[in-house]
């Protein structure tokens, strides 16, 4: 059984995000991710959250980490620009094991860019977007729908992995509404929590969070941005506490790579005439492109990759060694296409890259691009 | 016989890591008096917040209570975060002028607006003292620092004036020789709602004192010295001003603190 509901990608984020319990918001308007927001500051005090604007970014994701803290699941949203201004705060969450969610409403950059516009430059932004070796989890959706599933996802391994997860939604799906299936049952991860004095930052399992202390218990808790041990007291100097520390960090979440990877394959996975792979708005279109090239007897597989941070590279290589060519759709000048490179060479992978003035890439061009392709 | 203090001291972290001369023993004395006279046994139900700079070490790792010591400039928001989901403790930010007033000076200035209920103590030495005594948005003008070698040619901000200003309920500036006064401004801050701000004005033996040929006995005597009590102030011209450190209760009021605020749009 489900409910239905006519929702927008930005809309059914938000109503995910409440499903999977969040009660703190503090976010900062920017175009296109501020329906959002507005749709929280309405709803969450009415369900018994908190909701707060931001003096701007870096005042916004700072108070979602001491809100996350304090124990509440916690989240903002933003777009490309505001996103970089998060940066810093987004590392100082992977150091201190903090659960919470960026919703990155992409726009067209670099820069102020075409503001309204969508695009899918943000990719590397999300992975790599922060100093220091640090590891994050960067999810994404194709539809409203996808998008609701997708941010209960984002809070679920978020909690269960204390790390800070990026949720990317390029503005055609955020302002794209149609109707959303809600399914009744529904996975919600809560953290785990102590009120006993333990290792709150470290763990034997590198795959197993700690449990998260509890303020106000008398536990006297450090939380520090510096290098710490398990009990939170800094060591600066120790190259073996570091060592160990940002190689658990690494491993939380690359070592849950399979756990937390969320992908969709139509089509033959075992091989054929073309495999697309490609993500968020561009995913729908690569599926749409799959019924016009079967019409014209090409075999046509899409990968849509809904997980975006960690990679499963055993999953694109197995995907893609059995595919004549391969295309890599993207509304950038080329991201995602490394990582297929990376998986199967530079051989028969074809990216095709389009950029500026909102415009989806159709796909009827991207039909007729493969077709050239294919044809050589 | 064990200082009665003691008990609000990481015993593994004693004795701190200060240079020795440094206002932020005062500081922190004066704190810890407020503490025991307010009739606080453990400090259970504070949470510190701190940012980056030698003040935010005061909390992080010296005082034995909950600590979250954070990004430089970014004390504030995360003080606001947890007030917000636990209005119940006592949220209490300490920082240096370079973190508070310089780097996080948005979020002073936005949290005094709001009337967020935190406190916030800032302590003011002038420079960045930890990166090695870089001007700071505080340094009075002329003086020389290591990034102002022919002196600085801008005017120093009020940081009490400012946060009056935007709104907070109670703002005190006190030099560390003014020791009973700083504790006392402590103890009243701790009792209201709002935004509290208390900045102390600290030598920095390290950077400054030592640079300018004064002892750090010295330097509080030249701030004593050169304080003017805040009602005096105004009689003054604004070079004469700019000249003198104002010290004395900038505004004391009672306004409704955030938490009040969002109660009472919510019952409209």
């Amino acid at each position: 059984m489900s409910e239905k509901y006519f929702w927008s990608g930005n809309i059914a984020v938000a109503e995910g995000a409440l499903r999977a319990g969040v009660t703190f918001y503090a976010g900062y308007p920017i175009t296109p991710s501020s329906d959002l927001m507005e749709y929280m500051a309405r709803e969450l005090p009415k369900r018994g959250g908190v909701f707060i604007q931001g003096e701007d970014e870096l005042s916004s994701i700072n108070m979602v980490i001491g809100a996350s803290i304090a124990g509440a699941k916690s989240m903002t949203a933003t777009s490309g620009p505001g996103y970089s201004l998060m940066q810093e705060a987004l590392g100082l969450a992977v150091m201190l094991e903090v659960p919470l969610v960026v919703v990155d409403v992409t726009r067209l950059g670099p820069s102020t860019g075409q503001a309204t516009k969508s695009g899918q430059g943000d990719l590397m932004q999300a992975r790599w977007g922060r100093h220091g070796d640090q590891y994050t989890v960067v999810y994404t959706a194709s539809t409203p729908e996808e998008a609701y599933i997708m941010a209960i996802k984002s809070f679920n391994t978020s909690e269960k992995l204390r790390v800070p997860v990026t949720f990317i939604i390029d503005e055609l799906t955020a302002h794209l509404w149609e109707t959303v299936r809600v399914p009744d049952n529904i996975e919600v991860v809560d953290r785990r929590l102590t009120d006993a004095k333990t290792r709150y930052f470290d763990s034997d399992n590198p795959l197993e969070a700690p449990p998260m202390p509890m303020l106000g218990k008398g536990l006297n808790i450090l939380y520090t941005s510096s290098t710490h041990d398990g009990f939170g007291y800094r060591k600066t100097q120790d190259p073996e506490v570091h060592r160990r520390l940002v190689e658990r960090l690494k491993e939380k979440v690359i070592g849950n790579t399979s756990e937390v990877f969320e992908y969709e394959i139509i089509g033959d996975p075992d091989g054929g005439d073309v495999g697309i792979v490609a993500f968020g708005s561009v995913a729908r279109v690569a599926k749409e492109t799959k019924t016009i090239l079967e019409r014209e007897g090409i075999k046509t597989s899409v990968l849509n990759l809904l997980t975006l941070w960690p990679m499963d590279y055993e999953l694109l290589r197995s995907f893609t060694e059995n595919m004549n060519v391969v295309i890599v759709p993207e509304m950038n000048l080329g991201q995602l296409v490394y990582d297929i490179y990376q998986v199967r060479g530079r051989d028969s992978v074809y990216p095709y890259n389009k950029i500026g003035g909102g415009e989806p890439i159709y796909p009827r061009e991207l039909a007729g691009f493969i077709k050239e392709v294919v044809g050589r | 016989m064990k200082h009665p203090y003691l008990r609000y001291l990481r015993p593994e972290n004693v004795p701190t890591v200060f240079c020795p001369g440094c206002g932020i023993g005062i500081v922190m004395k004066a704190l810890f008096q407020a503490f025991d006279e307010l009739g606080y046994e453990t400090l259970e139900e504070f949470v510190f917040v701190s940012g980056i700079g030698c003040s935010a070490w005061i909390p992080s790792p010296h005082i034995l209570a909950d600590s979250v010591h954070t990004l430089h400039g970014r004390a504030i928001p995360v003080a606001t975060g947890i007030k917000l989901v636990k209005p119940d403790l006592n949220v209490l930010v300490i920082g240096g002028d370079g973190d508070i007033a310089g780097i996080g000076g948005n979020h002073l200035l936005h949290a005094a607006r709001r009337n967020m209920d935190l406190m916030v103590i800032m302590i003011n030495n002038q420079v960045y003292g930890m990166t090695g005594g870089q001007l700071a948005p505080t340094t009075p003008y002329g003086m020389k620092t290591t990034t102002t070698p022919y002196g600085n040619p801008e005017e120093p901000m009020d940081t009490c004036d400012i946060v009056a200003s935007a709104g907070a309920n109670y703002v005190a500036r006190w030099t560390v020789g003014h020791y009973l006064q700083l504790k006392d401004a402590f103890k009243k801050a701790m009792e209201k709602q709002g935004f509290r701000f208390v900045e102390a004005v600290s030598q920095c033996p390290s950077r400054v004192s030592s640079r300018i040929g004064l002892s750090p006995a010295d330097h509080i005597k030249y701030y004593l010295r050169n304080s003017v009590d805040i009602r005096k102030a105004e009689e003054l011209l604004p070079e004469e001003r700019m000249e003198k450190i104002i010290v004395g209760e900038y505004v004391d009021r009672n306004k409704p603190g955030y938490l009040e605020k969002i109660k009472m749009v919510m019952r409209r």
